[in-house]
C-alpha cells in the first residue's frame, strides 16, 4: 500500500496555478512513474499532490518554424509516435526509444523527468544538445529558462514550488549537424542509465562550427561539458582532436560508485562512448 | 485518511464502480474487485505482471492512480479472447509452451495485444522492445517471442481469409 496522500485535480492550468500560489506543501503529479515508486520506497515524503492528468492543453508537440514545441505532460510514447522528432530530436527521439517499458514510457512525461532531476533522467542530455529551454508557469506569470540553467545541484532546479514547468522547446538541427544520444545500461530495456552521453555536432568543410556535449549519471546533475565544446569549436575534426575533447569531457565527470557500476567505470565509458559518438558525428559529417 | 471517491470504470465491457482513496493504485482497488487475472509483481514499474490495456494502452496498474482512470476503459487479460474462442495470442502462447509457472503470462499478452493491434508484422526487434517492460523468470523468453511471431502470423491469415 501507498502511504496516504491527498489529491487535488484541477481540470485546468490555471486552476492548477492558483493551488500552487495557495499552498506550501503541494507537489505536482505527472505520469507518477517516478512519485509512486518513491512513495512507496518512502523516499517520497510529501502528501499532498496536484494531478496534471486532465491538463490536455499541456499535451501537445507545436512547430512554427524552426521551432518545436513540446507540451510537459506529453508522454514519452507521444514522441515515438512522432515520427518528425527522428529529424526534429535525433538525440531526443533515440533517447525515447530506449526508455524503460512501453507501459512507463506510455504514463512517463517528459516534464516529469525534467523535473525528477535526475542525473540519469535520458530526454536530458539530449535536450541540452538541442539547446532546449523550458517554459516555467506560475499564478504572478511566466519565464523561460535554458535548461543549462535549470539544474543547480542534485535533484535541485531553479524552479520555485509555485511554478509548473509547462513546455520545452528548442530550434530544429541545422543540416550540417549531427545530433547522437548513446546509452549505457545493463540492458536495453527497463535499465537505469550507467553512463549517458548525447552530441550535437555541426561542421562546415571539415571544421567545426558548435558543439554541444551533454552527460547524464557521471555527477550530481545531468552537464554540458564546455570545455571540451570549446576546444572543438573552430577547428578542423580529426582523431587526434576528438581524443582530446573526450578527455576533457571525462575530466569535468565527478561520479559516484553505486550498485550498478563504479566511479571508475563510469569515468572511463563517459570518455569513451564521447570519443565514439564524436567520431561517428565526424564521419556523418565528412 | 483522505477521503474517498466513486471512480466508475468499465472492466472487459462491465461498469465497475471503486470507491477508493487518492492513493489507491488501480492494481489494489481491481484485484479487491476479484479482479485477480490482473498479477502483482514489484509494484514499482519493472516487471508488466500487473499490466491492463487503458483505453486500449498498456501502462503498469501499479504505477496507476484509481483516480485517474474515471471514465476510462480497462481491459485485462480475460477481456482479450472469450472461453472456447481464444485470441491468436492465447492460442499461440499455448502451442510454443510459452508459459511455465504463467505468473507473468497475462502481462505478456496485454503487451503484445497492444504491440499487435498496431503492428500485425512485428520484427523481433520490435517484438523484443514492445516487451520490455515484462519480465519472466522462468522461459527465458524465446518461446514468448516466438508466441508473438505466431500470434501475428495466425492474425495475418485470420485477416486474409476474411
Ligand atoms: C520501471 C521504470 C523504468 C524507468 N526507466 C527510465 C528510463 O529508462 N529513463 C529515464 O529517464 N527515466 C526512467 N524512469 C523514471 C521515470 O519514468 C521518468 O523520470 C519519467 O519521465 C517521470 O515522469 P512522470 O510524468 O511519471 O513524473 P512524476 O512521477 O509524476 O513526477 C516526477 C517529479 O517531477 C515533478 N513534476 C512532474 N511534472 C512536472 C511539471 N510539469 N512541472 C513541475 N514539476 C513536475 C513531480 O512533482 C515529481 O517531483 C523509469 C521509471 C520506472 C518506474
Ligand atoms: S507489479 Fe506492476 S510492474 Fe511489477
Ligand atoms: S512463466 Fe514464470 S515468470 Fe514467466
Amino acid at each position: 500500500m501507498l502511504p496516504s496522500f491527498d489529491l487535488y485535480q484541477p481540470q485546468s492550468l490555471g486552476d492548477a496555478l492558483q493551488a500552487l500560489a495557495k499552498s506550501d506543501e503541494m507537489q505536482p503529479l505527472a505520469g507518477a512513474t517516478n512519485l509512486v515508486p518513491d512513495l512507496r520506497g518512502k523516499r517520497e515524503t510529501c502528501r499532498s499532490f496536484i494531478s496534471l492528468k486532465a491538463l490536455d492543453d499541456l499535451r501537445y508537440i507545436n512547430r512554427e518554424g524552426d521551432r518545436v514545441t513540446v507540451g510537459a505532460c506529453t508522454t514519452i510514447s507521444d514522441i515515438l509516435r512522432d515520427s518528425a522528432m527522428q529529424t526534429d530530436a535525433p538525440a531526443l527521439y533515440a533517447a525515447a526509444e530506449i526508455f524503460a517499458g512501453t507501459m512507463v514510457r506510455n504514463a512517463a512525461t517528459i516534464g516529469g523527468n525534467i523535473c525528477c532531476g535526475s542525473p540519469s533522467a535520458d530526454t536530458v542530455p539530449a535536450l541540452l544538445t538541442l539547446g532546449a529551454e523550458v517554459t516555467l508557469s506560475s499564478a504572478s506569470g511566466e519565464r523561460t529558462v535554458p535548461l543549462d540553467e535549470f539544474y543547480v545541484d542534485y535533484k535541485k532546479s531553479v524552479k520555485r514550488a509555485d511554478e509548473l514547468l509547462t513546455s520545452v522547446s528548442w530550434s530544429i538541427p541545422a543540416v550540417n549537424s549531427v545530433n547522437l544520444f548513446y546509452k549505457l545500461a545493463r540492458r536495453k530495456g527497463d535499465a537505469i542509465t550507467v553512463t549517458g552521453v548525447a552530441v550535437m555536432i555541426a561542421a562546415q568543410d571539415g571544421v567545426c562550427c558548435s558543439a554541444r556535449i551533454a552527460l547524464g549519471s557521471v555527477g550530481p546533475t545531468v552537464f554540458r561539458a564546455r570545455a571540451a565544446e570549446d576546444l572543438l569549436t573552430g577547428k578542423a575534426l580529426d582523431e587526434d582532436l576528438i581524443e582530446q575533447a573526450a578527455r576533457t569531457a571525462a575530466d569535468q565527470c565527478a561520479p559516484i560508485d553505486d550498485i550498478r557500476a563504479s566511479a571508475g567505470y563510469r569515468l572511463q565509458t563517459a570518455f569513451s562512448l564521447t570519443r565514439r559518438l564524436l567520431t561517428q558525428a565526424w564521419k556523418q559529417l565528412a | 485518511m483522505s477521503k474517498e471517491k466513486s471512480i466508475n470504470v468499465n472492466v472487459n465491457g462491465k461498469a465497475v464502480e471503486l470507491v477508493v482513496p487518492a492513493h489507491r493504485t488501480l492494481l489494489e482497488a481491481l484485484r479487491h474487485e476479484s479482479f485477480v487475472e490482473i498479477k502483482c509483481g514489484c509494484e514499482k514499474g519493472d516487471c508488466g505482471a500487473c499490466a491492463v490495456l487503458l483505453d486500449g494502452e498498456p501502462v503498469d496498474s501499479c504505477l496507476t492512480l484509481a483516480w485517474h482512470v474515471d471514465g476510462c476503459e480497462v481491459t485485462t487479460i480475460k477481456g482479450i479472447g472469450q472461453p472456447g474462442k481464444a485470441d491468436p495470442l492465447q492460442e499461440a502462447f499455448i502451442e510454443t509452451g510459452a508459459a511455465q509457472c504463467g505468473y507473468c503470462t497475462p502481462g505478456m499478452i496485454v503487451a503484445a495485444k497492444s504491440l499487435l493491434t498496431d503492428n500485425q508484422n512485428p520484427s523481433l526487434a520490435e517484438i523484443k522492445r514492445a516487451l520490455g517492460g515484462n519480465l519472466c523468470r522462468c522461459t527465458g523468453y524465446t518461446r514468448i517471442f516466438e508466441a508473438v511471431l505466431l500470434a501475428a502470423r495466425k492474425m495475418r491469415e485470420e485477416g486474409e481469409a476474411a
